[in-house]
């Protein structure tokens, strides 16, 4: 009804659809001045940095897709980062570097070197069907136990990879990956990223999943398949964490194991809970946050002179920030910067005034 | 018959190990409904206190690390976990594991990264031999000591009033503060004894390997959890016997498994506990996540 006065004006049905679309545009837009500022005027370090962040926010977002809709916390989502920059080493590796260090690969893997974009879908697509196999069980449990289920996952995946030398060259690393992701490919993975929760979130289904996260008897009793929709959750999540692991190894060059596990889970979920992992908004916002942060302690590790004062902290001084910033973020903000709220379109009317122009209207 | 019995011992003692760490993680989950991800920090920074003390008398080591222990467990209820009781277990896990981490990097940043060599407990590696068997002094050690804990622990939480307070809560937090039991000693009380146990953890943890290293909680811990998850989250029993069939699990798997696969055999493992997961949800032995009532 809300949406009928607004169609009868034209002015505001185009004030409804920027209202609508805001929460995403407006944070591509954040996004792309950041590129834009740092590809203009950054230096090499920023620029690196800033890539870093945006293939984060990839990961988050993916990570937020599940987390952010479900309520159910992941512990292991890293897994599919570890399952896609993998995938994406033995798609676009050189052959003869396959045939010497990888002598498990089956043929088509062994003999072939593919193009990048197809093996960063394919890669992701990869991570999906992995989702979907293990979230046939993952998907029954509730809460905590979900939780530590899908860290088990990860631990199981990353024991396995750890092993088999064959494939994955065990516990060392495998090097030579093409690095091809510059400041504008991985812009765009993030727009498409937020693009995509945003919209997911904005769906039937986004919002089947909400109703279970806030009350699962309630939900069940409205005719919502809460495995179901968790599933479509975490299958879509798994493709763009997925993603985020090949743009991470093409951007390192390097990819290792180790690079995929505690840290990492640590990481994402510090960036998530920062910013607030019930919101979109939050999940890009505590990716830049921490982003910036850590950078910052990471100079601060290096020393820095303020003034004539040598200023240093000792190694994993970035580390411990990191911690702190998340326990304090937890014990005095507890739903992050951004809560439940997306950013808000700010030129339209808001609801409040919307609704009490509809009750004169009616009266 | 005697390598049977000898894994068997191996078993046991392996189990005992894991069933401690269990039974620690699944006292403070049993009343605060909190998965204490740091807990395996608790084990390393008591391996930690151990280095630090080695040398002296081994009951000075001793309970030099159990005072240690109980004291971290205390201060992280006190100044973490209390403010955040009641904002649910999401918070409380991603809490738990912000303080793990923060734990273990303080750790790197006094000692670096590098294991450490332990000189304590090594005159354990003798052997007696009764019979055809052949027992390690370490395993003995370890069987007894998780017994003694083990029959200490039943008898505080059955015996006495604090046990009894504890029980209590542990059933319904809510209905036991109402008749009178006081939240936030309970929960000292129980993250005391947490410590207590992960203070034993960590002694018999630097006995077996003989090193520390700031990552040596994290595998440990994995396998509590999984132990405590499979006996039923919140069921003390059902996290002791988890602990034991995870040490029958890795040692028959050991023996089962073709060369090959060994290097896997966690990985089976835990494949399994998942298993197991889906298809008893509430764990083995149900405990107090039975599904919300309505």
């Amino acid at each position: 009804m809300t949406f009928a006065t607004n169609i009868k004006n034209p002015r505001t049905s185009i004030q409804f659809l920027a209202g609508l679309t805001w929460p995403a545009v407006s944070l591509i837009l954040i996004l792309l001045i950041i590129s834009l500022v740092s590809s203009l005027f950054g230096t090499d370090l920023i620029q690196l940095a800033v890539i870093e962040m945006l293939i984060m926010v990839v990961v988050v977002v993916g990570l937020y897709m599940f987390i952010g809709n479900s309520g159910i916390v992941s512990f292991g989502h890293p897994v599919f980062m570890l399952l896609g920059a993998y995938c994406t080493a033995w798609l676009t590796l050189p052959v003869p570097f396959k045939h010497m260090n990888l002598p498990g690969l089956p043929f088509f893997l062994a003999g072939h070197q593919y193009n990048v974009f197809l093996a960063a879908i394919t890669s992701g697509g990869f991570a999906s069907v992995f989702a979907g196999v293990t979230g046939i069980v993952l998907m029954r449990l509730s809460g905590l136990a979900a939780s530590m289920a899908i860290f088990c996952v990860l631990a199981v995946v990353h024991m396995v990879y750890a092993n088999w030398d064959a494939v994955t060259l065990g516990r060392s690393s495998i090097v030579g990956l093409t690095t091809y992701v510059n400041v504008w490919v991985a812009f765009g993975w993030a727009a498409v990223a937020i693009a995509a929760a945003y919209t997911y979130q904005s769906s039937h289904f986004g919002l089947a999943l909400r109703a279970t996260r806030e009350d699962e008897v309630a939900a069940k009793a409205s005719g919502i398949h809460i495995m179901g929709q968790r599933m479509v959750a975490f299958v879509l999540s798994a493709f763009f964490v997925g993603v985020g692991g090949t743009l991470y190894g093409h951007y390192l060059g390097a990819i290792s194991v180790d690079t995929f596990y505690i840290t990492m889970v640590f990481t994402t979920l510090a960036m998530l809970v920062v910013g607030g992992m019930r919101s979109l908004s939050g999940a890009v916002i505590g990716v830049i946050v921490v982003s910036v942060f850590v950078e910052l302690l990471r100079e601060l590790e290096n020393g820095i002179n303020l003034g004539g004062i040598a200023l240093t902290i000792p190694t994993y001084g970035q580390e411990l920030g990191l911690a702190l910033l998340v326990i304090l973020t937890l014990l005095f903000r507890p739903n992050g910067l951004m809560g439940d709220k997306e950013l808000r379109w700010p030129l339209g009317i808001g609801m409040k005034r919307r609704l009490r122009i509809r009750e004169r209207e009616e009266e | 018959m005697s390598p049977i019995i000898q894994h068997v011992i191996d078993a046991v003692s392996l189990g005992g190990i894991y069933a401690l760490a269990a039974l620690g993680i699944g006292l403070i989950f049993g009343i605060m409904g909190l998965i204490n991800f740091a807990h395996g920090d608790f084990f390393m920074i008591g391996a930690y206190a151990i280095f630090l003390m080695s040398g002296r008398p081994v009951f000075i080591v001793a309970a030099t690390t159990l005072v240690v222990v109980i004291l971290l467990a205390l201060s992280t209820d006190r100044f973490v976990f209390r403010p955040l009781r009641g904002a649910g277990g999401a918070t409380g896990l991603i809490a738990s594991f912000g303080l793990a981490y923060l734990l273990e990097n303080i750790i790197l940043m006094i000692f670096g990264g590098r294991p450490k060599a332990v000189d304590f407990g090594h005159g354990l590696v003798e052997s007696v031999t009764i019979g055809s068997v052949r027992i390690s002094q370490l395993d003995i050690f370890t069987i007894t000591t998780t017994a003694v804990l083990l029959i200490g622990l039943t008898l505080f939480l059955r015996k006495t009033r604090y046990g009894t307070e504890m029980r209590a809560a542990a059933s319904d937090f809510r209905m036991a503060r109402l008749l009178g039991i006081r939240a936030n000693r309970v929960v000292a009380m129980a993250f005391a004894l947490s410590g207590a146990l992960a203070a034993a953890v960590s002694v018999l943890l630097v006995v077996q390997t003989g090193a520390v290293s700031p990552h040596m909680g994290l595998i440990p811990v994995l396998f509590a959890f999984v132990a405590t998850i499979m006996g039923g989250m919140g069921s003390l029993l059902g996290a002791a016997l988890g602990g034991f069939i995870l040490g029958f699990g890795s040692v028959g798997l050991q023996i089962v498994l073709p060369h090959d696969l060994v290097p896997y055999r966690d990985a089976f493992l835990f494949a399994l506990v998942v298993i197991i997961y889906a298809l008893f949800p509430g764990g083995l032995m149900r405990g107090r996540q039975g599904g919300e009532r309505v």
